[in-house]
């Protein structure tokens, strides 16, 4: 007896008892009506895609919001709100011709006015991305209904990769110019120019998206509905997965231990597609300002220890590939010709004795403690192998546990020996790599910045470089030599690039169609 | 007027309670490592200075504690219980919200638990020392020792995923919303069992040891002799001299659960997705959104200073002893 039967068991009982007048109500498969249910987790804090860039918040304001651009696999521009934009020979100025019949959800028109408003007001005084991007033009001009130009004080390679939709949301002038943007009524109901539009927000439950009957392109969008049900619990989101009461999870949804059991079921169909925008690199991050971790040696003897197929193997479940450097392999100006560190207990005890550091009594040499970072069973186990990896060389770790609230704290303000760390790349070294190796972004109090205090006047001086030049040839010739430089230097352990596994209903196709993935608008997404 | 004064001093007694805890409360939130601009900072991706230092001028949180503080008793004694940080919302509309899922799930666990205890307990006290008591204490002692989380899971596992007979997590079908008043009822009491069933064993548990311990305590007791010498039929005996008296730690027990059941009901509601105040607490401890935490345990506070007014009334109906005393 399954589920329906049981019900209408229960149904039949309750017609005695005046429960009867029930209809077909209890109908659990969405799929039947064309709609999709997805896992969010967790529950985000609000759909305003301009003021919380939160994962879950991406992910479903990905459907509601757009930007001018979105990104194929291999991270080349495709056509959104622009339909086409040219770039001048000496790399200043970008021109964006919009589309011409695209509509907010409120029916009001969309122009060039929006995009001038969002990336020259609205944005950067509400998103911290966006500001890092938009601070770089010296204007944004309407030049027509329909065009926009975006003129740079100097050149900024990467600049096209900065309209990626949770980047540079566009947000409706007619509804927040004039308004304190953070407390502006707008904020209660998300209005953009996405395929979808918020229909309900049962909070602690689910969110509903509808179709926007406006959007711009003939046909789409081709689900008749979204929901994205919060499942807080790691064991109940595997649950909805393999009972079908979702039919979509991404990012981190699944522990990695559940995913080939879930992908063996011939309902769902496993992808690890859809994250080259972000691809994120996981490293062992030692605190660079104490000792001995501002010893090169002894950061390479904590290198040897670690073996990144182990983690590859036993704690990613094969949903990662080992890590060579700071560039993953998937992001522009990749370059995998660098020192390679084996995994050897004898080259890193050889290189402990060399720095004086010779095994006591009980066989340690060291005691050193290890910020255990507090994002689930993943990380838990990370830290565990680390400390295991680190007593085959006779270094004794000590784990510290906190919560989110304490770990944010310790790490930004620089109270740790050492933590685990994984940093999104956003298509290109300027955009996402760098920032964890330059001097100038070693800020206390700031999360993801140089938090490990690596400075080196070389690698500056490269990448402030290779962000401005206009040749991808040039580019790859100065990220090249920064690459090598930082990988015999080890500012940190890189581990692992994560693959990231979106399962989903076997039956829905179109769904990844780009290197942003489940953050994408699904306007194609249909059921075969 | 001995009554009146009494009254007044029962209710002037509650009000400094309440802001006591409120004071304890915020010194105690705040005293916790962790700043919410940081988590917030870090939620967004956001690395840069200006973000974090418009959070905390926003919220006031670069105001020195004491103002801090007395700017949060004002808002109390005005019943504002603030903005969320992390949700911008008033932190009244979030809990009013969660409010009617937690009562549900809780005053659900807490009937379940109070009547299956009583009766099991009673069954096993009046038949000491017979299978039947054996087989009860037994179970009892396998519900105390079995962790809340994993008979969840196992619950979830056999009447979800095995059996497909109840739904595995939610408060609800997604649609409920379409559905007629009835059919909603009913599709949320289906949702209801299974966490309200892990909810309450453990209190059953202990409702149905004490029911038994209590009543085989009681039938020892003069009284009780007297009354079977008196010629009176057992039942009589069980219902006017042993139910009654064996009852009072039983209710004593029950009121101090009902604060309990609040605070276990965090795991439950994170295991079964219960939209409920739990869920809506470690939220807010891992985001430090302090107005929405200090929101929670002030009304979780106040519902417990009711319940104990509730069960000291109960125990005067039930005990004329504490009446007169």
């Amino acid at each position: 007896m399954n589920r329906r039967e049981f019900n209408k068991m229960l149904l039949a009982g309750g017609a005695v008892s005046g429960l009867g007048l029930m209809g077909d109500g209890l109908a659990y498969a969405q799929t039947e009506t064309g709609g999709l249910t997805a896992i969010i987790q967790p529950e985000p804090p609000t759909l305003i895609l301009a003021m919380n860039q939160q994962i879950p918040v991406g992910t479903i304001g990905g459907k509601i919001y757009e930007s001018l651009l979105s990104y194929d696999f291999d991270l080349s521009p495709k056509p959104q709100l622009a339909e086409s934009w040219t770039v001048s020979e000496d790399g200043l100025t970008y021109t964006f011709e919009l589309v011409k019949n695209a509509t907010w959800h409120d029916g009001t028109p969309f122009t060039a006015a929006d995009v001038v408003f969002s990336c020259a007001v609205m944005l950067p005084e509400v998103h911290p991305r966006a500001r890092g991007n938009f601070d770089r033009c010296e204007s944004i001009t309407a030049t027509g209904d329909y065009t926009v130009e975006f003129k740079l004080k100097e050149p900024f390679a990467p600049f096209l990769l900065a309209f990626e939709t949770s980047s540079a949301p566009i947000m409706p002038k007619h509804l927040y110019e004039g308004t304190d943007f953070r407390n502006a009524p707008a904020n209660d109901t998300p209005v953009g120019t996405g395929p979808f539009k918020l229909a309900e927000w049962a909070r602690g439950s689910h969110i509903r998206l509808e179709p926007h009957s406006g959007y711009y392109r003939e046909g789409q969008p081709r689900l008749s509905e979204i929901y994205y049900r919060v499942i807080p619990d790691a064991a109940s989101r595997a649950v909805a997965m393999e009972t079908g009461e979702a039919q979509l999870s991404q990012f981190g949804d699944i522990e990695t231990f559940d995913v080939q059991r879930l992908a063996a079921l011939p309902t769902l169909e496993l992808t690890t597609k859809g994250y080259e925008f972000f691809s994120p690199v996981l490293w062992y991050e030692p605190n660079l300002r104490r000792e001995p971790f501002n010893d090169v040696r002894f950061r390479q003897a904590m290198r040897h220890l670690l073996d990144p197929n182990f983690i590859v193997e036993r704690i990613m479940f094969g949903l990662a590939e080992p890590a060579t450097g700071p560039v993953a392999s998937t992001t522009k100006f990749y370059d995998g010709d660098v020192t390679r560190y084996e995994h050897s207990v004898e080259k890193a005890t050889a290189l402990l004795d060399e720095m004086g550091l010779t095994p006591g009594a009980n066989g340690n040499r060291i005691t050193i403690r290890h910020l255990v970072v507090p994002f689930g069973e993943m990380w838990t186990r990370l830290a565990e192998y680390f400390r295991q990896a680190m007593a085959q060389g006779g270094i004794e770790v000590i784990l510290d546990s906190s919560d989110v609230g304490g770990f944010a704290e310790t790490v930004s303000n620089w109270n740790y020996d050492t933590t685990c760390n994984m940093l999104y790349q956003f298509g290109d070294p300027a955009l996402g790599v760098a920032r964890s190796y330059i001097s100038s972004n070693i800020r206390k109090g700031v999360m993801f910045t140089n938090t490990e205090g690596y400075e080196n006047a070389e690698v500056d001086r490269l990448f402030a470089e290779a962000a401005v030049q206009t040749t991808d040839a040039k580019r790859q010739e100065l990220y090249s030599q920064v690459q090598k430089i930082l990988v015999d230097e080890l500012p940190v352990l890189w581990m692992t690039e994560q693959k990231f596994p979106t399962l989903h209903d076997t039956r829905i196709v179109d769904l990844i169609v780009g290197a942003t993935g489940v953050n994408g608008n699904f306007a194609d997404a249909h059921y075969a | 007027m001995l009554l009146a004064r009494r009254l007044l001093e029962r209710v002037a007694g509650i009000v400094l309670a309440i802001l006591v805890i409120a004071t304890i409360n915020f010194v105690l939130v705040r005293a916790a490592p962790g700043d919410p601009a940081l988590v917030m900072a870090g939620q967004s991706g956001a690395t840069d200075e200006k973000f974090i230092a418009q959070v905390r001028e926003e919220y006031g949180l670069d105001k020195p504690f004491a103002v801090q503080l007395l700017t949060y008793l004002g808002k109390v004694a005005t019943l504002d219980l603030g903005y969320s940080y992390r949700q911008r919302r008033p932190v009244s509309d979030l809990i009013l919200e969660r409010l009617g899922p937690t009562l549900l799930l809780t005053m659900s666990a807490f009937f379940i638990s109070l009547i299956g205890g009583v009766v099991f307990g009673a069954l096993a006290g009046l038949n000491h020392g017979k299978w039947s008591d054996l087989a009860i204490s037994l179970v009892s002692l396998l519900l105390y020792a079995t962790p809340v989380f994993w008979l969840g899971l196992m619950l979830v596992l056999v009447f979800a995923i095995q059996l497909e007979w109840l739904p595995a997590f939610g408060y609800s079908d997604m649609r409920a919303g379409t559905f007629g008043p009835f059919a909603y009822a009913w599709d949320v009491a289906t949702h209801l069992i299974l966490p309200a069933v892990t909810l309450s064993a453990i209190y059953m548990a202990v409702y149905a040891r004490l029911m038994r311990s209590s009543l085989i305590e009681v039938a020892a007791e003069d009284h009780v002799k007297t009354a079977r010498a008196k010629g009176l039929t057992e039942s009589a005996i069980l219902r006017g001299h042993m139910l009654r008296n064996a009852a009072v730690p039983v209710i004593t027990f029950a009121g101090l659960q009902v604060g309990a059941l609040i605070g276990g009901a965090v795991v439950v509601e994170t295991v079964f997705s219960w939209p409920g105040l739990g869920r809506l607490t470690f939220d807010s401890v891992t985001t430090r959104d302090y107005p929405v935490l200090l929101g929670l345990f002030l009304v979780m506070s106040m519902l417990v200073i009711l319940v104990n007014l509730l069960t000291d009334l109960i125990h005067r109906l039930v005990d004329p002893r504490v009446a007169v005393s």
